[in-house]
């Protein structure tokens, strides 16, 4: 398995749901192995973004360009939901297995194993979902994600609900497991000093397109705090008045 | 959390009294931890139905009940040990036992299979569900007259009663199942690569698992009162069978010892389903042994 990137391009993006549209003609383009953060307010369309870009929804105008455009590139791409969405029924190793596809092959067992141990549950590999706390599941959840080596993965607030602590874990063994990797990630989130503590580059969607796209210039490992200016101006952006509201 | 508080408590005795001492000195603790042992015994629900019996034995000695009313237990196991050793007694319930079974294999099998089509094919659901919502309504015993008139006493009516008594609620729960599968893990797992074969083996059918565990729960209940009904009514062997026989000779011991058969094979088929869900529900919290 080769560890690149893919790259993803949407042009013209449209996609309504009776309303107004929620995405009126966005255009984004995400090189391989870029770290990309999206920002906006709630129900500015981020998750609608995400999942057309991921496959999961189609747009009802303009297209979405994963890699080759082929269907190897719907196997590499890796969707972390809000919620762990573990299989209550499979056992810890057993979910993260589920990532590994259609054909796991015959050292999936192994990879799955080694994936688990990364996100620090091998212990735990035997035993029902049910019995793992909020953090663990999205480690689970994490672990699932990445042990099929994705070119990109695609993150909608999956540390949203965890607690402060647990995040900053969390947002350790997803920016390890990039640099590691070499992933594409696209990374939703509510939380901008989150965004400024893993992207490289941050976009702001408000109307229904691309409102702000910012470079984060830090050096990594970055260190909490690090890029104060940058959080403050996105933020002054997202609260400013004068901006049309989200429909 | 209990570890902790003994140890509290352990702390707080005094240093020349012993842990058991102290608790010996209060009884309203002792009763609780005798009552918090029999709460965790497998055996616990043994317990009503013995002292149940146990009272009914003394009344029947003391003369209290009179045998006309209800024979006393003893009277009721002499009766079964002296059918057991004519025969009798296991031909009429391997006979019952066979009708059962049959029964809800034929009525079972056909009712998760239609639950299955009707959730999972768009088609199969508009086409049947409405006829069988329909059908359900109809009591199946309101069925008895025509389907003696169709199949006379022969084994075929026992049959058709009971499979059709335990269809519905197969049917409708295997249904509801599937329904109720949570749409977000099928999105996972379609996005996960899953093929439509691996999303129902791996998500829909553990998914709808508990609902038709409940629904076989259902039938089993379904399926004794209509083989009790229909043997009852119609049949030449079997418990219920036996049971009419016992009554034009006033036995009442034989009568009281069919129901106490049929209570016992309730309970029976009970245990082989809890049994089955704690093997195959093992994940669900509520079916952890
Ligand atoms: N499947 C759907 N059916 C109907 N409306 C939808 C659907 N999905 C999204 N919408 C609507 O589209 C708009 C954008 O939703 P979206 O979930 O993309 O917002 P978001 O930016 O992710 O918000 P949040 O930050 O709260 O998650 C909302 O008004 C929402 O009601
Ligand atoms: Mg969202």
């Amino acid at each position: 398995m080769s560890g690149a990137g893919l790259p993803v391009t949407a042009r013209g993006l449209a996609r309504g749901f009776g309303g107004p549209p929620v995405l009126r003609g966005l255009d984004l383009h995400v090189p391989a192995g870029q770290f990309l953060a999206v920002v906006g307010r709630s129900g500015s369309g981020k998750s609608t973004l995400l999942r057309l870009l991921g496959g999961l929804d189609r747009p009802d105008a303009g297209r979405v360009t994963r890699g080759g455009g082929d269907e190897a590139a719907d196997a590499r791409t890796r969707v972390m939901f809000q919620e762990p969405r573990l299989l209550p029924w499979a056992s810890v190793l057993g979910n993260v297995a589920v990532g590994l596809g259609a054909k796991p092959g015959p050292d999936g067992e192994a990879r799955a194993r080694e994936a688990l141990e990364r996100v620090g549950l091998a212990e735990r590999a035997s035993e029902w979902p049910e019995g793992l706390s909020g953090g663990q599941k999205s480690r689970v959840a994490l672990a699932r994600a990445l042990v099929s080596r994705p070119g990109l993965l695609l993150l909608d607030e999956p540390l949203g609900a965890l607690d402060a602590l647990t995040r900053i874990r969390m947002q350790g063994l997803v920016e390890a497991a990039w640099r590691r990797d070499g992933f594409t990630a696209l990374l939703v989130t509510h939380d901008v000093s989150e965004a400024v503590a893993l992207a490289d580059r941050i976009v702001l969607i408000d109307g229904g397109a691309v409102a702000l796209d910012l470079a984060v210039d830090l050096p990594r490992p970055r260190r909490r705090g690090s890029g104060a200016a940058l959080e403050s101006a996105i933020l002054d952006r997202l609260l400013d008045p004068s901006a049309r509201p989200a429909s | 959390m209990q570890g902790s508080m003994s140890e509290v408590e352990r702390r707080a005795a005094p240093p020349t009294g012993g842990g058991s001492a102290s608790r010996a000195a209060a009884p309203g603790r002792t009763g609780a931890a005798a009552a918090g042992r029999l709460g965790r015994s497998r055996h616990a629900g043994w317990l009503l139905p013995a002292a149940v019996v146990a009272a009914w034995q003394v009344a029947s000695s003391a003369g209290v009940l009179s045998d006309a009313v209800l024979p006393a237990p003893s009277a009721v196991a002499a009766a079964g040990w002296q059918l057991t050793r004519s025969g009798e007694l296991p031909h009429h319930m391997g006979v019952s036992f066979l009708r059962a079974v049959a029964g809800l294999a034929v009525g079972g099998s056909i009712g998760f299979a239609l639950g299955l089509a009707n959730g999972l094919s768009r088609l199969s659901d508009r086409l049947t569900d409405t006829t069988l919502q329909m059908a359900r309504n109809v009591p199946h015993l309101a069925l008895i007259p025509l389907v003696i008139l169709w199949f006379g006493i022969g084994e075929e009516a026992k049959l058709v009663l009971v499979a059709l008594g335990v269809f519905f609620p197969v049917y409708v729960n295997t249904l509801h199942g599937i329904r109720t599968v949570d749409p977000k893990l099928i999105e996972m797992g379609r996005c996960y690569g899953m093929t439509r074969f691996a999303l129902f083996r791996r998500i829909v059918l553990p998914g709808a698992l508990p609902s038709v565990f409940v629904g076989l729960r259902f039938a089993l209940g379904v399926m004794w009162l209509t083989l009790i009904v229909a043997e009852t009514i119609a049949a030449q062997s079997g418990i219920g069978y036996m049971a009419m026989q016992a009554r034009d000779f006033l036995q009442t011991d034989v009568i009281v010892l069919a129901i106490a058969i049929y209570a016992a094979l309730g309970k029976l088929a009970d245990g082989v389903t809890r049994s089955l869900e704690r093997r195959c529900l093992a994940w669900h919290p509520a079916f952890r042994a």
